[in-house]
């Protein structure tokens, strides 16, 4: 009984994803470059930066590199924190 | 290590943060910016530690932590620039003065005067994951315990 549900779970997980590869786009195309293009049109309007990826990185998504800074203050914390010595 | 070892990264490391100034400086011109030139700055502090021990870094543990602070300050001091429209609106970009200077449209190699905060938060970065990965790599480095090997 087990074995047959191990081996249903299995057709179903890899059909799916041999389903979800047969229909997938041409690698390396986006289906909506909708975002593409304007980044490409505007960043160095709106930003005055000609590297996308750094105007991207630090202009419109300003969060995500702000997010990234507090996992490596939180990081240097932790680190900090356990390998502190202890005065005793 | 011995004293080649010693030697070659006396004579490296000042190369090492040079080019990681370099990334960071032209992050917004060139591929890198803040993370990666933090990263290759902050391979200087790993050569340091590996050619020299640990205990001979413990005085740079203070400092490299208080650049992070800097930086993370910074960071957000910058980001709040623009609240007047957004958090993280570039205030500074196209407003003429550092690093203020409209880029010039379509492909081209980039002016370093541009970008407006962008710059300013590569730097800002920058000196935090540099101070960052710094204080972590001498944290590892002086829990080994107190011998010099």
């Amino acid at each position: 009984m087990r074995r047959w549900t191990v081996l249903a779970a299995f057709v179903i997980v890899a059909g799916s994803l041999l389903l979800g590869g047969a229909r997938m786009r041409p690698f390396g195309a986006p289906r909506h470059d909708l975002m593409d293009r304007y980044f490409n049109a505007w960043s160095q309007t709106e930003a005055a930066t000609s590297n996308v990826v750094t105007a991207i990185v630090f202009d419109y998504r300003g969060y995500d590199t702000l997010g990234e800074a507090t996992v490596l203050f939180t990081a240097v914390i932790g680190v900090a924190l356990v390998l502190r010595r202890l005065k005793r | 290590m011995s004293v080649v070892v010693r030697t070659i990264a006396r004579i490296l490391v000042p190369v090492i943060l040079a080019f990681g100034g370099y990334v960071i400086l032209h992050g917004h011109l060139t591929p890198g910016g803040g993370f990666q030139g933090g990263a290759v700055a902050a391979s200087a502090v790993a050569l340091l530690l590996v050619a020299f021990g640990a205990p001979s870094l413990k005085k740079l543990k203070s400092p490299l932590s208080v650049l992070e602070d800097l930086g993370g300050i910074a960071f957000v001091v910058l980001a709040f620039l623009g609240i007047g429209t957004t958090f993280f609106f570039n205030l500074l970009a196209g407003s003429g003065g550092l690093f203020g200077a409209a880029s010039p449209i379509g492909p081209n190699a980039g002016f370093l005067s541009t970008g407006g905060t962008v710059p300013l938060m590569n730097w800002a970065v920058g000196f935090k994951v540099l101070g960052g990965l710094g204080a972590v790599m001498v944290l590892f480095g002086l829990f080994g315990g107190d011998d010099d090997r």
